[in-house]
């Protein structure tokens, strides 16, 4: 098998899932109507303070990003499980897992993306202050990709089951917990005018890690959830 | 449809271990029974049509044919050697369109089988337009699968075989939601592709109109 | 050894073979936990600066040690069935979660139990217990998942896949919460072990790790024999059995 069919099979992956999110964008957006929804019922429940919200900004973001993520997960694997696509996939010539990484990938276009871009607008509803949103920004960028990608694992595992919603979140959510500490606690570091690379750098090994393991370990819980 | 002759058969058929064979296939599911100690071999240029009555495992086998389900015991070999150890072999040279067939309806039948193409990284052997022809949706190309019936649905997934060089065709009921002039389409692509020397495994009780000898059958008994 | 090793996977020798070790594991687990037991609570000295009430991580560490030892059991045993197809590894991953997971909920309750003297509250964010928290929500995860797939064979797999997934986490995991917890941590005294432990105390506390150890075995040992008549249940040997 050469490296251009390869090559090949993962950018039609990728540009059949773009198409296919353009083509339902009303669904796509969801996940960023509750992302924004989340956060702005926290000066409501907490206390419109800008100083408290301030203290809360990083985590709040950052946990309902990961909420957010959470919610568009099901759409990875649904639709390709319910009209077979994915049993086609499976018997594909190429290898599961690149063409795994070829959807993860146009997942984190469609959901982790419109969330970074976002971030500046909820950073100002929640007080903080200028010089933390590029740090919010990077987390972002680093941290999205591995809740995607290890999402998606999580997603394999459940998709053929009646009920896998709640249970996705209980096998997905202790996952995200380290890039959840590393990546809001970044963010307050940059708040408080302290470095932040070590957060970074160890955001950056987690997205590495997850980038060669999670596609492997997706292809495999596809595997024996189609059988 | 073209007449068969000998010069035109596509495939070799040389080596008797060429093809697909089944030894002690047993199946259970939930304490119940499918099907136990299933043998056949298939060579190319015969036909297998498995008949049996609802819910007596017939997509069971269909999908362990293909690798995706796991047998409870036995095994199934491609070209002698169990499909595990070849599976590259086995899935270049195999196409299976199921209950579901894998169509995408927000895509055209066109961006379907152009996804098709690439998975299989096949090169397809006529333009991709000529085949919706062939298969009747000619005008259809570039709306979106969701406007179509369920048969021109499937249609679109039967044009993924006429494009694909695939020697053995694995097709789980594929009379369904045709109607009779694409159901004798269908019919004529089977025997076609049999007699040109390749496979086909079908679930159907859609009698085939193949020569003796060319078509076998199983029956599964609950 | 191979041979033994494939002997093992066999449910039938599994069962003859556990069926005879199970009294000499039961027999152990209460002699060890008794003499640890009473060594710890009554013979030990009392800490210099906790008193008695430090005489909890007899429970609790080696609940603690055990949460973590059964969840790589698990996934070892759950990578075996993956790969070999072994169904007794099948068996021996699924009847450890339930058990890694109520080691995981004592060392919880016992690590909140000792914190209310110590800490004047039964709940402290600390390392130690907000690591043990994930792990249980770690198990929960799998054992969810495991009573979400109807088919065994599915089930065992997608949760070897699980499991693995989850080592691989867990020293991140473990690694991430240490770190969160000493940006956060005031002063408050948060070793439940001590790093220089006397030989009085040390002894008493390998002891009951060793009862755990011996009690896992034999619970283990007692539900996989029941798994394994289960899933037997249409094969002639267990027939022989049950009409014997």
């Amino acid at each position: 098998m050469s490296e251009a069919s390869l090559s090949n099979a993962f950018f039609t992956i990728l540009k059949r899932d773009l198409t296919l999110a353009y083509r339902t964008r009303t669904e796509m957006v969801n996940p960023l109507l509750f992302f924004i929804i989340v956060i702005s019922l926290f000066p409501l429940a907490v206390s419109p303070d800008p100083v408290v919200l301030r203290s809360l900004a990083p985590g709040v973001i950052w946990v309902a990003a990961l909420l957010a993520t959470l919610l568009s997960l099901d759409s990875m694997f649904r639709s390709d499980f319910d009209d077979g696509a994915l049993e086609q996939m499976l018997l594909s010539v190429h290898p599961v897992s690149v063409l795994v990484l070829g959807k993860v990938l146009a997942h984190w276009l469609v959901t982790g993306i419109p969330l970074l871009l976002l971030a500046p607008l909820l950073a100002i509803l929640m007080h903080m202050p200028s010089s933390s949103v590029p740090a919010l920004m990077i987390t972002l960028a680093l941290g999205g990709p591995i809740l995607s990608l290890v999402g998606a694992i999580g997603v394999a595992l459940t998709v053929g089951l009646r009920r896998g919603g709640v249970l996705l979140s209980l096998l997905v959510l202790p996952l995200y917990i380290p890039v959840l500490i590393f990546a809001a606690n970044a963010v307050s570091n940059a708040a408080a005018g302290l470095a932040i690379a070590g957060q970074l750098y160890f955001l950056g090994a987690l997205l590495a890690m997850s980038l060669t393991l999670a596609p492997l370990a997706t292809a495999a819980a596809l595997r024996i959830s189609l059988r | 449809m073209h007449l068969a002759n000998t010069t035109s058969v596509k495939f070799s058929m040389s080596q008797s271990t060429l093809g697909i064979s089944v030894k002690g296939l047993t199946c259970r599911r939930d304490d119940r029974g499918l099907f136990r100690n299933l043998d056949f071999d298939l060579k190319p240029g015969q036909a297998l049509q498995i008949e049996g009555p609802n819910g007596s495992g017939k997509t069971t086998i269909l999908r362990i044919l293909c690798g995706l389900t796991l047998p409870t015991e036995g095994e199934v070999f491609w070209n002698g050697l169990p499909i595990e150890e070849n599976r590259l072999e086995y899935l270049t040279a195999m196409d299976f369109i199921g209950h579901a067939h894998g169509i995408k309806s927000e895509l055209t039948p066109l961006e379907n089988l152009q996804v098709a193409m690439a998975m299989a990284n096949a090169q397809p052997n006529q333009s991709l337009k000529a085949v919706l022809e062939q298969v009747g949706l000619r005008g259809f190309e570039d709306v979106p699968a969701i406007t179509l019936s369920a048969g021109q649905c499937r249609r679109v997934a039967l044009g993924r075989l006429l494009l694909s060089k695939s020697l053995l065709w694995i097709l789980d009921e594929p009379f369904t939601a045709l109607d009779v002039q694409g159901q004798a389409q269908v019919e004529t692509m089977m025997v076609d592709h049999v007699e040109q020397g390749g496979m086909v495994i079908l679930t159907s009780h859609h009698p085939l109109a193949l020569k003796d000898g060319m078509l076998k059958t199983i029956n599964l008994r609950p | 050894m191979w041979l033994f090793y494939h002997k093992l996977g066999s449910p039938r020798y599994f069962y003859n073979l556990s069926g005879k070790l199970l009294p000499w594991f039961g027999w152990l687990t209460l002699l060890l936990i008794l003499v640890g037991g009473y060594w710890g609570l009554v013979l030990a000295p009392p800490d210099y600066q906790q008193g008695d009430s430090y005489r909890i991580i007899y429970i609790h560490v080696p609940a603690a040690w055990m949460s973590l030892f059964v969840y790589i059991v698990m996934a070892s045993a759950g990578a075996v069935g993956l790969i070999w197809k072994m169904k007794m590894a099948d068996i021996v991953a699924s009847c450890s979660a339930p058990l890694g997971a109520a080691f995981t909920f004592l060392a919880l309750v016992t690590g909140s139990l000792w914190g209310k003297p110590m800490w004047g509250t039964y709940w402290v964010w600390d390392a130690r217990l907000t690591s043990e928290l994930i792990l249980l929500f770690l198990y929960l995860g799998f054992i969810g998942l495991e009573a979400a797939i109807d088919d065994k064979r599915t089930a065992a797999n997608a949760c070897a896949v699980l499991a693995l997934v989850g080592v691989v986490n867990i020293p991140i995991i473990h690694y991430s919460v240490e770190w969160w917890n000493t940006l956060h941590q005031g002063s408050t005294v948060t070793r439940l072990d001590k790093p220089a432990m006397d030989i009085n105390m040390l002894i008493p506390l390998l002891l009951m790790w060793l009862g755990f150890m011996f009690y896992f075995g034999t619970s283990l040992f007692m539900r996989a024999r029941n798994e394994v008549l289960h899933r037997e249940r249409d094969t002639t040997w267990v027939k022989e059995l049950v009409v014997e």
